[in-house]
């Protein structure tokens, strides 16, 4: 999950790298008292999971602090790219002399991560990147080695940094590294007019699945904003929230993917992703209907499992124990296949509910929940 | 013959004792593979008893392949054990070890991926269904019952599209389905297995499926172009993804405008593979084209 700009900038500051002093807050009037305690003159920043904040009027400079509150008011509940800003950081300003970038980022293709650096930060660096590749440094990292000092200096030399930078070379990697991060980058890191390093912004992306490991920061678990994503989430589901009309649950990444597109090539939109999983219980096939059926725009649900750990009897049980739990008030397509699909299918005949229907293939079940969202 | 995996291939399975583990060692058993140890050192000079096989429990991967020759060693840990039981399958020289557990953090498959690699063990997955010659061997969770043995060759990222095109293809059959899996870091690609699938005098064609994230797929159309000559047909899914978001498995994000189903689609077909819309299209794909003789 990404980090917001100010979690990132706490991350860095207990790593030991410079930030400038900054406070985050939901309202106006504490808006202007943090301004007053950061001497005046402030930086007020949407914090927002998103980039393009500033184009987007996320970042301004207010000269005081009465503006800084009528700023942190103006911003406050803006959108930006569909992201609501609940809060604003302000930051004392730099006085910056020259500004960088740094990164490490995972190589998928390489299985390693790698460094990413250039001697002109600030601006659009997949620009530079695009028109001008040679300022860009890309220095792949040994995962046994790490960045250690030398490493570091063969990164700064490879980029046109100063040797100062080193050290917060380093360091970033020791924050990738202890937090599990996927990305850690700064943006710009500059160097001040009193010769400081400092990372004036940052990104930070951590691996969900090392949440097992880390114990004192909350932020792998925040709630998503999202009230149906927010109750699958509570629920264990893997559901991710889309905006059309055609509910679906179906058992594995690649085949609800799959679905997701059939369903498309039929000329409805999905409404949501929904992988149940491998063996999935009764219960999971309740809690599914259930935040299914609570999303207002879904117009028919369509159920798509290819038994294979799966057994689809076991998943046809599920939802006729999912009836009696959940009232059912859309119509629901059913297609089983594979492991155990001829008593699944045989369940449900039997239990005969006037919203179900089952249809024997992939295309055809799609096609038919589709149809049933669609038709007035 | 098949690749990677055979009649031959001699199986240990590391966390062979817990639920997944016995389960799944049932499974495969059932299906004719020769597992001949799982790894507890709990557990060790104890054995483990499978309707009516029974089966003894080392207490390291040394030991299990110095009492019994193995060769290949499925994964069941949980995420937390993962890096060091691979590591230990490395460091003991295995062949091959097919990592199933799911969730494991990135950081920990760069290291054993990594670490290997330098030692020469291929690594399969992690979170991935394992792989299947039907009929000689069954290494990890894909059902062995859904198909039978043939001349197709699969390589995918998703295990229920490889169960699913394995059903609708059972009457052909295939000599080796690799489920490489969902991570962003995988020990084994498409490209391994393509160049494996060519060089196997058993295969005819290849079914590559495919999903959004990362540029595993580009990759692969690009070595099909330069070194594939036997038939590739593709299905890539994801294509009503949204940016952002992942889409179940820790791999599949579409970033920006990379990563897309959209791209992957048209670098395959760039490269000569035949690419269906639908699993069911993908395989009557194949199909005409067996039909067609290749």
């Amino acid at each position: 999950m990404d980090l917001y700009e100010h979690q990132a900038r706490e991350l860095f500051e207990e790593h030991g790298i410079v930030v400038p002093r900054a406070e985050v807050t939901d309202s106006p009037k504490k808006a202007r008292e943090i301004a007053r305690r950061l001497g005046g003159r402030v930086v007020v920043k949407a914090q927002v999971r998103t980039g393009g904040r500033g184009k987007a009027g996320g970042v301004k400079l207010a000269a005081d602090p009465a503006a800084a509150e009528l700023t942190a008011r103006q911003m406050l509940g803006m959108d930006i790219k569909g992201h609501t800003v609940g809060t604003v950081m302000l930051a004392r300003p730099v006085d910056i002399e020259e500004e960088f970038y740094v990164s490490y980022v995972l190589d998928r293709a390489a299985g390693r991560f790698l460094a990413i650096a250039s001697a002109e930060g600030g601006m659009d660096i997949e620009e530079v990147a695009a028109t001008r590749p040679e300022a860009v440094a890309r220095v792949p990292v040994d995962p046994a080695e790490g960045v250690t000092p030398a490493t570091a200096s063969r990164i700064a030399e490879a980029a046109g940094l100063p040797p100062q930078t080193v050290d917060v070379l380093v360091r970033l990697w020791e924050v990738l590294v202890r937090e599990d991060a996927l990305l850690v980058e700064v943006n710009p890191l500059v160097r001040t007019r009193d010769g400081r390093i400092t990372a004036l912004d940052g990104k930070v992306t951590l691996d969900d699945n090392a949440s097992f490991r880390r114990t004192r920061r909350g932020a792998g678990h925040e709630t998503p904003q999202d009230p149906l994503e927010a109750a699958a989430a509570a629920k264990g589901l893997t559901y991710v929230k889309l905006d059309g009309e055609v509910g679906i649950i179906g058992n594995g990444a690649g085949l609800v993917m799959a679905t997701l597109d059939v369903v498309a090539g039929c000329g409805a939109r999905p409404a949501n992703f929904l992988d149940i999983g491998g063996g999935a219980s009764a219960q999971v096939m309740a809690d599914g209907l259930s935040v299914i059926l609570s999303d207002p725009s879904v117009r028919s649900v369509l159920v798509n499992v290819f038994g294979g750990i799966t057994a689809c009897d076991a998943v046809a049980d599920g939802i006729v124990r999912a009836l009696d739990t959940v009232r059912l008030t859309k119509p629901l397509v059913v297609r089983l296949d594979g492991n155990n699909a001829a008593r699944g299918r045989a369940v449900l005949d039997a239990h005969a509910h006037p919203l179900v229907e089952q249809v024997p293939t992939m295309d055809g079940a799609a096609s038919r929940a589709a149809h049933l969202a669609t038709t007035p | 013959m098949a690749i990677h995996l055979t009649k031959e291939s001699r199986v240990l399975v590391q966390g062979m004792t817990g639920g997944e583990g016995m389960k799944h060692t049932r499974r495969m058993l059932a299906a004719g593979t020769n597992v001949v140890g799982g790894v507890n050192p709990r557990k060790a000079g104890r054995n483990a008893d499978f309707d009516d096989r029974r089966v003894p429990v080392f207490g390291s991967v040394a030991e299990g392949m110095d009492a019994t020759g193995a060769d290949v060693t499925v994964v069941f840990v949980p995420p937390a054990f993962a890096r060091p039981a691979v590591t230990e399958a490395a460091d003991a020289g295995i062949g091959l070890a097919v990592v199933i557990t799911e969730g494991i953090p990135v950081h920990d498959s760069v290291a054993f991926v990594e670490h290997a690699r330098r030692r020469g063990t291929r690594v399969i997955g992690p979170n991935c269904p394992g792989l299947i010659s039907p009929g000689q061997s069954n290494a990890g969770i894909i059902p062995a019952d859904i198909t039978t043995p043939g001349r197709i060759g699969l390589v995918s990222k998703s295990g229920t599209l490889t169960y699913q095109l394995m059903h609708e293809l059972r009457d052909t059959g295939f000599s080796t389905c690799v489920g490489i899996g969902g991570d962003p870091v995988v020990g084994t690609t498409h490209i391994d297995c393509l160049a494996a699938f060519q060089e196997d005098p058993d295969t005819d064609l290849i079914v590559l499926i495919g999903e959004i994230g990362g540029d595993a797929e580009e990759r692969a159309a690009a070595y099909v172009r330069d070194h594939v000559t036997k038939p590739v047909v593709g299905y890539i899914a994801g294509f009503t993804a949204p940016e952002g978001r992942t889409m179940g498995h820790a791999g599949a994000i579409v970033s920006g405008s990379s990563g897309t189903a959209r791209a992957k689609k048209e670098a395959l077909e760039a490269a000569g593979v035949r690419v269906g819309d639908t699993p069911t299209e993908t395989a009557r794909q194949v199909l005409a084209v067996l039909n067609a003789g290749g």
